[in-house]
């Protein structure tokens, strides 16, 4: 049989989706081994047990002073922010997105506009946002939503145009002004596609979200990450970046789940 | 009651020319179909009734009066895809008609007022044949069932002029003869003039009043330099007239109005 019509039954696809997960595993475990076998004291690769111990310090026991749990504390600092920015993106996407692609006046206005600021590398930016709004929230959100914002309306924009010129024709004729075509026609078709982009978004939001905090923050995960990088504290490292991997899925996951409830006719109707 | 008249009419796409001085008056209530080889222009005609398209020279009048410079909802239209909203179930559709003229601000209808046009939607949907489907989206409907459903979709917004794009071009045999009864039924009992384009003669010679032949006379290297003109102009015979039960068209003579009525009429060829 040819490859291309080969296709894994239930058992072997979940195996087969497994087998990178043990293989990345087992090569750490065996370099952490083979490090701490030659200096007890590394700190580069900790093992497993070192890993655990950590991880249940910073997530389940409060800090002897402040009382907090240090890895709760520093999650809601972060999603609080990329939350807020994601809000902010969508709801900008979503407004800009539907004028450009429905309204040809608004098409020339907008999109070559959209278009170059898309294209501004956001990391360049942040100097020039902790200048001008200071180093708190607002500069942190600020660069999320430049980065992620345009590649949001340019991709809902797209998603508009794409709509078969019949669909709109038909509303026309079925007596629909533009506002309502808006409403009743182009909006509930792209916000499906909506949560679709938001989803891919979410990995360049986190890289702003964190490149931010990094560079001046008091909290939050990319704040901690960069903190506990001067004492080499690989075991806090892994086990943070390991946690952020875990919200995105988890976040992507939901965002797909949201979709496929809330719009029913969308799986088949592409 | 809605005669059309196409004066002189000329549609050009930079150098090539696709209809030439195409002059025509349907009468008011008629079953235009269009018939001519692929490419000459069928379709452009039907976009110019619909003020999709401008005509490049000539005009186009609607009881007198110059065509609306955009679509609206006085003419409905069918095409042969894409004419049904895929994001709203089978009544959601056909209520969509009712709903867009009656609620101007949210495109919605609520309480009695909706309950009211959702009957009348269910009767359409049934008449279409389409009971017991209200609640399915287009994506789970035969290419068959979309097109009734575009039908009673254009029907439930009464249009004065019934615009058809190849609508059964692709299905089956069995399925267009049933659509081929419904379409009668519907011309009969809608206050409506149809124009319909097929590539079927025998659909052609099935429903319509009058069968119009687009064709391009000139061959060759020059042909993109002469449009497609009317080369046949048939008025279907024995006469059909909307309303009135149709007079088998295999007998040629003379037949009384007491033959219309009998107890045993033969039955009817389609
Ligand atoms: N927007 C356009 N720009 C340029 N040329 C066009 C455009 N629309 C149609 N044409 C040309 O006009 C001619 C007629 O096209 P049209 O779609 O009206 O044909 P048709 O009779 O409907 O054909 P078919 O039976 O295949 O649907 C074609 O040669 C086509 O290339
Ligand atoms: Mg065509």
């Amino acid at each position: 049989m040819r490859l291309v019509n080969l296709r894994p039954d239930k058992g072997t696809a979940i195996v087969l989706a497994l087998v990178p997960f043990v293989l990345v595993v087992a090569a750490y475990v065996l370099g952490s081994a083979e490090r701490l076998a030659e200096n007890p004291a590394d700190k580069l690769l900790p093992s497993l047990a070192t890993l655990a111990e950590t991880t249940g310090r910073v997530a389940f026991s409060p800090d002897a002073r402040t009382g907090d749990y240090m890895l709760l504390t520093d999650t809601l600092a972060s999603l609080e922010r990329l939350w807020s920015a994601l809000a902010i993106s969508t709801a900008l996407a979503l407004v800009l997105g539907l004028l450009i692609g429905l309204l040809p006046l608004m098409n020339a206005f907008l999109a070559p506009f959209v278009a170059l600021v898309s294209m501004v590398p956001p990391l360049a930016l942040l100097p020039i946002l902790f200048i001008v709004m200071g180093l708190g929230e607002a500069s942190k959100i600020a660069l999320i939503v430049i980065g992620v914002a345009p590649f949001l309306t340019r991709d809902l924009a797209m998603r508009v145009k794409e709509l078969p010129k019949e669909q709109l024709i038909k509303a026309q004729t079925l007596g629909a002004s533009t506002w309502q075509i808006a409403l009743r026609v182009v909006l509930p078709q792209i916000l499906p596609r909506l949560l679709d982009a938001l989803r891919l978004s979410l990995g360049p939001a986190f890289l702003f979200l964190i490149a931010a905090e990094a560079i001046a923050s008091d909290s939050g995960l990319g704040y901690r990450i960069f903190l506990v990088r001067r004492y080499l504290a690989m075991d806090v490292i892994l086990p943070y970046v390991a946690w952020i991997t875990i919200l995105s899925v988890a976040m992507d996951y939901g965002l797909a789940k949201l979709r496929d409830a809330a719009f029913p006719w969308f799986g088949g109707a592409r | 009651m809605t005669a059309i008249s196409v004066s002189h009419v000329w549609k050009e796409y930079g150098d090539q020319i696709v209809l030439e001085n195409v002059t025509l008056d349907f009468a008011p209530r008629s079953f235009v179909a269009l018939v001519g080889p692929s490419g000459c222009g069928k379709t452009t005609f039907l976009r110019m009734l619909l003020s999709e398209e401008v005509p490049t020279r000539g005009q186009i009048l609607v009881d007198g009066r110059p065509l609306p410079r955009e679509p609206g909802a006085d003419r409905g239209v069918v095409f042969q895809r894409y004419s049904v909203f895929p994001h709203l179930t089978v009544l959601g559709n056909v209520l969509l008609a009712a709903e867009l003229p009656r609620a101007p601000l949210t495109g919605r209808l609520f309480g009695t007022a909706r309950r009211q046009a959702q009957d009348e939607a269910r009767a359409l949907i049934a008449e279409v044949g389409l009971a017991g489907a209200e609640d399915k989206y287009p994506a789970a409907l035969s290419g068959g069932m979309q097109q009734r459903l575009a039908l009673a979709q254009a029907i439930m917004r009464k249009p004065k002029i019934l615009l058809l794009d190849e609508p059964f071009g692709a299905l089956d045999p069995g399925i267009r003869a049933d659509i081929h009864v419904l379409m009668r039924r519907l011309w009969n009992s809608c206050e409506m003039s149809v124009v319909m384009v097929t590539h079927d003669l025998k659909e052609a010679f099935t429903l319509a009043t009058r069968v119009i032949a687009f064709e391009r006379r000139r061959t060759g290297d020059d042909r993109a330099r002469f449009g497609a003109v009317v080369a046949r102009d048939i008025e279907v015979w024995p006469r059909r007239v909307a309303g009135q039960p149709d007079i088998p068209a295999d007998r040629d003579d003379p037949i009384s109005s007491i033959d219309l009525v009998r107890d045993d009429p033969a039955p009817r060829p389609l």
